[in-house]
């Protein structure tokens, strides 16, 4: 399989933020989806470490997370394409009481 | 699995295979823990396993108690058990429950003695049951004879890109095989819960699944606790895992594709004859985790991990898989496999599951994995209320 490693990886096509493979600056990357093996590219606007998520589109405050084509959150503030995601800009939907 | 792997264990008196053939000193309570370990240093090669409760508990927190301790006794990578509590009746009460299963068991009571006769007393018959137990062959074993559990810690977004589906292959592949599977944390499975009750077997099981995961959240959800940090952990959200549902996702990658057979409470035995996937009622604590199933038979645990996860147990092999190349790196001395290859695209999943399986046969086999060889042996109990 003689594929570039992929510098970020989403779940599933459709899925609006991708997890860095590898410590990030910001750029152009490129990336592709597990499930359906399609290639990509992003903008990142933030330098993030591995592991660490982005948003593949524009969210406002309320919007939901979709990661695995499944809402795994809500964003909490408005999210630019090419943002960090983390505790400071999403929260869970299930546990309301769960904030940063 | 190209080929079918060739397995070996130790078949005890009731028909279940063990794959390793440990005599364990196993106290009651916390108070018999020092004469316990004085017997395992008395006797090098039998094993103490000192916990922290065993008094005072009353209702279905004393029967879960019993139900760990007796469920340890009974696992199949158990020879032979010496237990030894503070008064005789509860002592007497779990060696009676391990002694079903045909493997020899003594009693010891503390009260009226001393530590020092018990101690004196109990290493004799220790000593007798650790060269009786060296005696014992390793047989050809089958995948059916065998049940596997499984559980991830300290994930990170790695675990459910790499580490959990590579466990999703094993679990598969042992069901598929005739091999028996629990998975557990039920209060990590939020937000996904729904895809487990998709799978379960018929409305029964879909039934008891669902009132199970409800009961466990009811609890949590009842103390309006802000639980950041604690579920999903300060290690998960260093991993950039934000919210519960999105580590639960991860956590259900592992569970494979087959069928939910039943449901089981914390420590409850499987129907031998049911073969499959089972979901057990669990805490998402790592030790508390292993300990229950391990005590519900489970002879080899698969663990994956994202930020690093060291844990252990005393009586079964904790595999531990990761997909995070830096913790490959830095944490190496606790991995026994590294997928991290995976997230490269160096290799596909059904490669990583043969890479799994690998691991497995060989520490089926009598190779030790990295928790055994660190010394990680957490014996931790689940405790469901206070104490009388």
């Amino acid at each position: 399989m003689a594929i570039t490693p992929p510098q970020f990886l989403l779940h599933h096509d459709g899925d609006n933020v991708a997890v860095a493979m590898e410590d990030l600056e910001p750029g152009t990357l490129h990336g592709r989806s597990v499930k359906q093996g399609t290639e990509s590219t992003a903008v990142l606007n933030h330098a993030i470490p591995l592991g660490h998520k982005f948003a593949l589109t524009d969210l406002a405050e309320g919007d939901a997370i979709i990661k695995y084509g499944i809402k795994v959150g809500l964003a909490s503030a408005a999210i630019k394409k090419g943002d960090y995601i983390h505790t400071h800009n999403m929260r869970s939907y299930r546990w309301e009481a769960s904030r940063a | 699995m190209g080929s079918k792997p060739r397995l070996t264990g130790y078949r005890r008196q009731n028909g279940t295979m063990g794959i390793r053939n440990h005599v364990i000193i196993l106290p009651l309570d916390d108070l018999s823990n020092a004469a316990a370990e004085a017997v395992a240093k008395v006797i090098p090669g039998t094993l103490a396993l000192p916990h922290a409760f065993g008094r005072l508990q009353f209702g279905e927190d004393l029967e879960l108690t019993f139900q760990t301790l007796i469920g340890t006794g009974r696992n199949a990578n158990v020879a032979a058990v010496v237990v030894i509590g503070i008064e005789p009746k509860w002592t007497q009460k779990v060696a009676d429950g391990i002694a079903s299963t045909g493997k020899p068991v003594a009693a010891f009571s503390i009260e009226g003695k001393g530590d020092l006769q018990v101690i004196a007393d109990a290493s004799r018959v220790a000593a007798m049951f650790l060269q009786d137990a060296s005696e014992i062959q390793r047989e050809q074993a089958e995948i059916g004879d065998m049940i596997m559990s499984i559980k991830c810690g300290e994930s990170d977004t790695t675990s459910g890109l790499g580490s959990c589906p590579t466990t999703s292959q094993a679990v598969d592949r042992w069901v598929e095989a005739g091999g028996t599977v629990f998975f557990g944390e039920t209060s990590e499975l939020t937000g996904g819960e729904h895809l487990i009750a998709d799978r379960c077997i018929d409305d029964a099981c879909r039934n008891l699944f669902q009132t199970t995961y409800d009961n466990y959240i009811k609890v949590i959800e009842s103390t309006g606790a802000n639980l950041l940090g604690s579920q999903p952990t300060q290690g998960n959200i260093a991993g950039g895992l934000t919210t519960i549902e999105e580590k639960a996702l991860g956590n259900i990658a592992k569970t494979g594709s087959v069928p939910v057979v039943g449901v089981l409470k914390p420590a409850q035995e499987p129907d031998p004859k049911k073969k499959g996937l089972y979901f057990m009622d669990t805490s998402s604590a790592a030790a508390e985790c292993v300990t229950l199933m391990a005590a519900a038979g489970a002879v080899i645990h698969l663990f994956p991990t994202g930020q690093g996860n060291v844990i252990g147990n005393p009586i079964i092999p904790v595999l531990k898989l990761t997909a995070n190349i830096k913790t490959a790196r830095s944490m190496k001395e606790h991995m026994d496999l590294d997928v991290s290859g995976l997230l490269r695209y160096e290799y596909d999943l059904p490669k990583a599951g043969d890479m799994m399986m690998d691991v497995i046969e060989r520490t089926v086999n009598g190779r030790l994995c990295t928790a055994e060889v660190m010394g990680h042996r957490e014996y931790t109990f689940t405790k469901l209320y206070i104490s009388a």
